[in-house]
């Protein structure tokens, strides 16, 4: 029994000990601002999920019982992610994009970061796409 | 009367029990402790949400949540694949604008998170008036099938839930 929990344990660790790496080799490979965030929102989630699996597995199994910290460390994890990766692109698109470089809203209204944007305002390190 | 002192009970439920999660043990002062937090909460913060969303079908709720997390793992393996194997050059970056049915400003909160967490695609701003979503992708050589895929995916589910 605690072999197999041991062996469960050791697998989640070296699934998210590759995950994380991946997410973090994403960061120096991929080729631009906007591309580069999504490796850290997505192949690092599991990458932590993983750790935390382990974590839970190993305490209930070998330490002093079951243990919710870790299932509270995923749902402030789920919840903050998304909106720090919203923040980065939304900034990046406020110094970087004009309104011709995005595909039209569809809508009368253009996009909500590009409506105070004065018109030829653009920001002097623009890369080139 | 209890209007006054619980103004939203599931909100003092939900702190009560991360309250007790937090504490990582059931004993009596921990419980006390919590709800009190619970009941002053809620009261303190009312002011923030005027007119809060109700939920409709509990059913999809849980629906929703298992589809969205099996596809985080899927989303997880998808972008990790492309990372190492795919050469930056063959990468197709796309914007694509994805057309709003929902009018809920929670429902669209949760639906520009999922769209975050799930495979190659980031939500990145919204219309000014509030109608369709800017999402970026990492890899889509057809644009329609990602807006397609989150209208009847993730879309259809929320709708069902809110409005």
């Amino acid at each position: 029994m605690t072999l197999i929990a041991e062996i469960i344990i050791s697998a989640m660790l070296v699934i998210s000990g590759v995950f994380g790496l991946v997410g973090s080799f994403g960061l120096v490979k991929l080729p631009d601002p906007m591309t580069r965030l999504h490796a850290p929102t997505k192949a690092t989630t599991l990458g932590v999920g993983g750790v935390l699996i382990a974590s839970m597995i190993y305490f209930t199994a070998f330490g002093g019982g079951f243990s919710f910290h870790e299932l509270m460390i995923t749902i402030f994890l789920f919840i903050t992610a998304p909106i720090v990766a919203h923040f980065l692109a939304k900034a990046w698109l406020h110094r970087n994009a004009t309104p011709a470089d995005l595909p039209p809203t569809g809508r009368p209204k253009g996009w909500a970061g590009q409506e105070s944007v004065v018109e030829g305002d653009k920001s002097p390190q623009r890369p080139q796409a | 009367m209890i209007r006054k002192f619980l103004p939203h009970p599931l909100l003092t439920l939900l702190l009560t029990v991360i309250w007790l999660m937090l504490m990582n043990n059931v004993s009596l002062g921990a419980l006390v402790f919590g709800l009190i937090l619970g009941i002053i909460i809620p009261i303190v913060t009312a002011p923030y949400w005027p007119d809060r969303p109700v939920l409709r079908n509990w059913p999809m709720v849980a629906e929703y949540v298992l589809v969205v997390l099996w596809d985080i793992v899927v989303a997880n393996v998808v972008v990790a694949k492309t990372i190492l194997f795919k050469r930056n050059a063959d990468l197709r970056p796309a914007w694509v604008t994805v057309p709003l049915d929902l009018r809920s400003p929670e429902a669209i909160t949760i639906l520009a998170g999922t769209i975050t967490m799930t495979p190659g695609t980031v939500s990145s701003d919204i219309a000014a008036d509030g109608r369709a979503i800017l999402v970026h992708c990492l890899d889509a050589p057809d644009p329609d099938a990602v807006r397609d895929e989150i209208k009847h995916r993730y879309e259809r589910r929320l709708k069902e839930i809110f409005l």
